[in-house]
């Protein structure tokens, strides 16, 4: 049976062109620069100095308390420096240059091709590998993933839920990697699913990837509670919250944590980084990054090193085309655009996605004509044409009131919006002000 | 330089606008628009095209020196007033009213309020119910189809109202149908052979109108079938009670602009609800008065005041009829 | 007949008298006491209801100012001294006179001097813009141009200059309530001391890099080289983060700063026009960004 979730969620055409560019390996080269902050929570802190030379997977910058993550190096060099270097949005953050010098990996790394299927470890054991890989969420939101896997006392998990929806706009790394990965990521599953000791795991895939299915459904023969669940193409299929209702019908209720339903969401990446980690030695310093785009001449999935400057990936694909307005990091519909590209790229950097100079612009904005169309496309239930109005006129008590706290921000309403307002962009304002209203409030 | 472009997500846009629902609005009275073409004639297309016009010249006039802002003419909204206004009149209406209630609509209906998104009030219907309350004679004239004309009529009432004049002078519906003048079938309503406003007649039209708007995922199917559903059990339970006395709901369905107003008028985006809770509420709401009207008050037709009455219900439902939020705990 | 309109004027008498005792008895029982010193401090004040002295309006300000003991602290910048002064009549407290202040914008990035390198697309707003990325320009400090200050000034004291695209303020209608202040995602607009006859320096760039870096993106920079600092006879001048700052109770406004700033980034304001020099050293774009802002 084929599922999905039942309110709201948009249909936008899928794009997914470079789904049959297979992985490819990226060689950095020149001076990188790894951001010391790639997480949600505390900024690592950095353990080299000026003139250190370092290996491919050597620790760099140690986790700054729990919620926080550990940065490996992923090229072999000597340290440059910290620096301020700006991201893709030109904000300013410390970051550790390094300059390339060949490509010396760590000596604990397994690098040999052979899948390692010895599931003996402990728990614990696993929990401490992935805590000292520094791996985080790469399905964006790039929260530390030991933390995530660290159940909160007094709740029980009962199943596992890796995100195979893929169910932005043309990214295909999470495809790509399901096709060419397929034992590994089971066997990064079956770890997961020993970390938070249940026996269920549940891999929900989009019909669209109707190859990613059956490959994983075979392979899955040789392993116990791994069940693939296809799933009816909608976006934002990928949330959290969505694909646990559409997989087990469960909602997580309003300002709780998922695990509230008694189910763990993990990525499609994060859990091959998982089996990488625990199974190779390997830590994350590097991940799979769709590079698309309808102007371009060629489409790839490549496997590029975390702080590898945007222009070799650009220059990878034989330059950025002229007609290009708009680059974005991650999907179209919540990814982020670039105005910095000299930037380096980050652990959670998922795709790089050219938009022609004509598809780039919003229509110009009009009226509301109330049409709707905004309420009957959010998944969450909020009323979007009202929200906007609230925070565009600063009004947070009445923000908070209707429920602003609990929008994903993932975009459905300005995507379906006939007048072409800036809906999202002022709900996620006033989000975040009400947010800062609340917890001044507590 | 090539400059990029920054905006925050979504970097895509869906394939509504607004002037594309207003276009497929206009589509989807093409139909109806042709059908009245066929039976009325010369009248219903100068009627069509005064009305029109005039509203989209009216919209652009007020834009540009009253409220001196940029005219928005160009997306539509005027045309469909225009057309829904015009549906709602008789073929033969003077022209010169015609303006003035396009006025009324526009003016009154629309602009006084801020323009397209503002208005409490379906701005055709503010233009219909002036006239029908200013001028009621020339409203309720109604200009027999052409090939219904003979030589000692031209002009007739619409069944509502015959079976309205019946019920006053004591006659039961079966001893009012049985009379010389009523020849309304519900054939002849199905395709448009019955006197009436230009486009309320055919009811195939419209549906088909209302198949394509559901198609383009323009309007949902909420308010129009809550309506059908809320006359045909209302007026049904009626007729049920004392077939003499109340007409049964096919004819209440067929008549009297009842799918021209639940499907284009109603369901118009500005005045209505906001989720699809409240749009069963306001479809239920509309059901009940129109018949209640019909059946019990003094004017034989009584859509247009239902939907308007319902239309100042609308902030009071949207306060009310909130979606039920994801993971909400009751 | 008579019966009939005798019947109707007792019934409307009797109703009337009925009515009024009711609403007597309501309104009795209702009463609200209140201080009638807040209704009459509320007509002394402005009424514009800016939120200026930090309550929600001059009702609210009005209430506090009759509560408290100690109003020293308190102060409408709208209504100003003379204000303050009649309030401290009526209450019979004490009032600190303060320095009539106005909003200053401290960037000079016109579109000649700090070139636009990216469009920006999202809605018109400097809060959702900072909230995106660093900015249309290379300068991640600058005034973004989208006029939240001007969407919430009460005054209509702020607007942007359709060529500069940068936001000026109004001299004689800025009331210094601060909203602009506030509004301000980047942080430029200060609230500053008017000074004597409206003349008053500033650093007009919150520029904290390095420099070089900010000479890159910006010709109208702060880059921190201390000349100002130097040149300066009152030590009015500090720097910090390559950024100087005068501090308006040091600066005697004797000019020295802004002949010697190399990049034209301190202004001065309604001064008569300087007498010609053997040497005029003054900054070229300095001449032409005074004149903008004095307007």
């Amino acid at each position: 049976m084929i599922k999905t979730f039942k309110k709201g969620g948009v249909h936008p055409p899928e794009n997914k062109i470079s789904r049959n560019a297979a992985l490819e390996q990226l060689v950095p080269e020149g001076i990188i620069q790894i951001f010391i902050s790639q997480h949600i929570g505390a900024p690592a802190e950095c353990i080299v100095a000026k003139g250190d030379k370092v290996k491919v997977g050597q620790l760099i910058a140690k986790a700054n308390g729990f919620v926080s993550a550990n940065v490996h190096s992923s090229v072999s060099g000597t340290v440059l420096g910290i620096e301020n270097v700006a991201d893709y949005q030109g904000i300013k953050k410390p970051a550790i240059c390094i300059q390339v010098e060949g490509d010396e990996w760590d000596e604990n790394i397994d690098r040999s091709p052979e899948i390692n299927r010895d599931l003996s470890k402990t728990s614990e054991e696993i929990l401490a590998k992935i805590t000292e890989a520094g791996l985080v969420g790469l399905g964006g939101a790039t929260f530390p993933t030991h933390v995530k896997l660290s159940i909160p006392k007094g709740k029980t998990a009962k199943a596992i839920i890796i995100n195979g929806a893929e169910c932005e706009p043309y990214l295909t790394s999470d495809h790509r990697v399901m096709l060419e990965k397929g034992e590994e990521l089971l066997i990064g599953v079956q770890l997961l699913k020993k970390v938070v000791n249940v026996d269920k795991a549940y891999i929900g895939i989009e019909t669209n990837k109707q190859d990613a299915i059956d490959n994983l459904k075979k392979l899955a023969a040789n392993y116990s509670g791994i069940e693939i669940v296809s799933l009816k193409p909608k976006y934002p299929q990928g949330g959290e919250k969505q694909l646990i209702k559409s997989i087990t019908g469960l909602e997580v209720p309003d300002r709780a944590l998922p695990i509230e339903t008694g189910c763990i969401v993990s990525n499609i990446c994060t859990t091959l980084a998982v089996y990488e980690a625990v199974q190779k030695n390997k830590p994350l310093f590097e991940n799979s990054v769709t590079i698309t785009g309808k102007n371009l001449n060629v489409q790839k999935n490549f496997i590029v090193r975390v702080g590898t400057p945007l222009t070799q990936l650009i220059n990878a694909i034989g330059g950025m085309p002229e007609n290009t307005g708009k680059v974005i990091s991650g999907g179209p519909m919540m990814g982020r655009a670039i105005n910095n590209l000299n930037a380096p790229t980050l652990k959670g950097s998922g795709a790089v996605l050219f938009i022609t100079k004509e598809e780039s612009k919003r229509g110009t904005k009009s009226n509301c004509i109330r049409c709707s169309k905004c309420v009957a496309a959010c998944p969450i239930g909020l009323l979007p044409f009202l929200l906007y109005k609230l925070a565009e006129r600063n009004m947070l008590e009445d923000l908070k009131e209707n429920s602003v706290h609990a929008c994903i921000e993932c975009g459905c309403c300005l995507y379906t919006c006939p007048a072409n307002l800036p809906l999202v962009d002022y709900i996620r304002l006033g989000k975040t002000r009400a947010m800062k209203l609340i917890v001044k409030q507590k | 330089m090539n400059k990029l472009i920054i905006s925050p997500s979504p970097h895509i846009h869906g394939e509504f606008s607004t002037k594309r629902l207003m276009r497929d609005v206009i589509i989807a009275l093409l139909p109806a628009l042709c059908v009245s073409f066929y039976f009325f004639g010369l009248g219903a297309m100068t009627v069509v095209c005064v009305a029109v016009i005039s509203c989209v010249v009216f919209e652009y006039l007020i834009q540009k020196f009253l409220l001196k802002t940029t005219p928005t003419v160009n997306d539509y909204s005027a045309i469909v007033t225009g057309l829904i206004l015009a549906f709602n009149l008789p073929s033969n209406f003077p022209l010169w009213l015609v303006v003035v209630g396009s006025l009324i609509a526009i003016g009154v209906g629309k602009m006084v309020f801020g323009g397209l998104g503002n208005n409490p009030f379906n701005p055709a219907l503010v233009g219909r119910v002036f006239l029908l309350i200013a001028r009621p004679v020339e409203m309720t004239t109604w200009p027999l189809p052409i090939n219904m004309i003979t030589a000692d009529a031209t002009t007739g009432a619409t069944p509502l109202a015959i079976i309205k004049e019946g019920l006053k002078n004591g006659l039961t519906i079966d001893q009012i149908k049985s009379q010389a003048d009523y020849t309304f079938t519900y054939l002849d309503s199905l395709w448009g052979q019955i006197g009436g406003s230009l486009g309320e007649v055919s009811a195939i039209a419209l549906l088909l109108g209302f198949a394509y708007l559901l198609v383009r995922k323009v309007i949902t199917w909420h308010i129009p079938i809550t309506i059908f559903l809320t006359v045909t059990v209302f007026s049904g339970t009626l007729h049920l009670v004392n077939p003499n006395q109340f007409i049964d709901p096919v004819f209440h369905l067929l008549t009297g602009g009842m799918i021209l107003g639940a499907v284009y008028m109603a369901t118009d985006y500005v005045t209505s609800p906001m989720t699809h809770k409240g749009m069963i509420v306001y479809g239920t709401g509309i059901g009940l008065i129109t018949i209640a009207i019909r059946t019990f008050g003094s004017y034989p037709e009584g859509l247009s005041f239902a939907i308007l009455f319902m239309n100042a219900m609308v902030p009071l439902i949207n306060k009310y009829m909130k979606p039920k939020l994801f993971g909400e705990i009751k | 007949m008579d019966s009939t309109i005798l019947t109707t004027v007792i019934m409307l008498g009797l109703l009337a008298a009925t009515l009024a005792v009711i609403l007597y008895i309501v309104a009795q029982k209702f009463k609200v006491v209140e201080d009638e010193r807040i209704g009459e401090t509320e007509s002394i004040l402005p009424g514009a209801n800016c939120g200026g002295c930090g309550y929600t309006g001059c009702r609210a300000f009005a209430e506090a100012l009759v509560k408290a003991d100690d109003i020293s602290a308190m102060f409408c910048p709208v209504g100003g001294n003379t204000t303050m002064t009649k309030i401290a009549e009526y209450l019979d407290k004490l009032v600190e006179t303060k320095d009539s202040e106005i909003a200053v914008v401290r960037c000079l990035g016109s579109c000649e001097n700090r070139p636009r390198v990216n469009e920006f697309d999202g809605a018109a707003s400097c809060a959702v813009m900072a909230a995106t990325y660093s900015g249309d320009t290379d300068c991640s400090y600058g005034c973004l141009g989208k006029g939240d200050c001007v969407s919430v000034c009460n005054f209509g004291a702020i607007r942007i200059n359709s060529e500069t695209l940068l936001p000026e303020v109004d001299e004689d209608k800025c009331t210094a309530c601060g909203a602009c202040v506030k509004s301000c995602p980047k942080l430029i607009i200060e609230l500053r001391k008017k000074g004597p006859k409206s003349r008053r320096i500033y650093v007009s760039c919150i520029n904290k890099d390095k420099g070089a870096v900010a000479r890159k993106v910006c010709k109208t920079a702060c880059i921190g080289c201390a000349a100002c600092r130097k040149a300066c006879a009152f030590e009015s001048i500090e720097i910090e983060n390559f950024l100087a700052y005068i501090d308006p109770n040091k600066c005697r406004l004797c000019r020295k700063c802004v002949e010697v700033c190399p990049t034209g980034s301190i202004v001065e304001l309604n001064f008569p026009p300087r007498k010609p020099k053997v040497e005029p050293q003054e900054p070229k774009a300095n001449v032409v960004n005074t004149e903008t802002v004095t307007n």
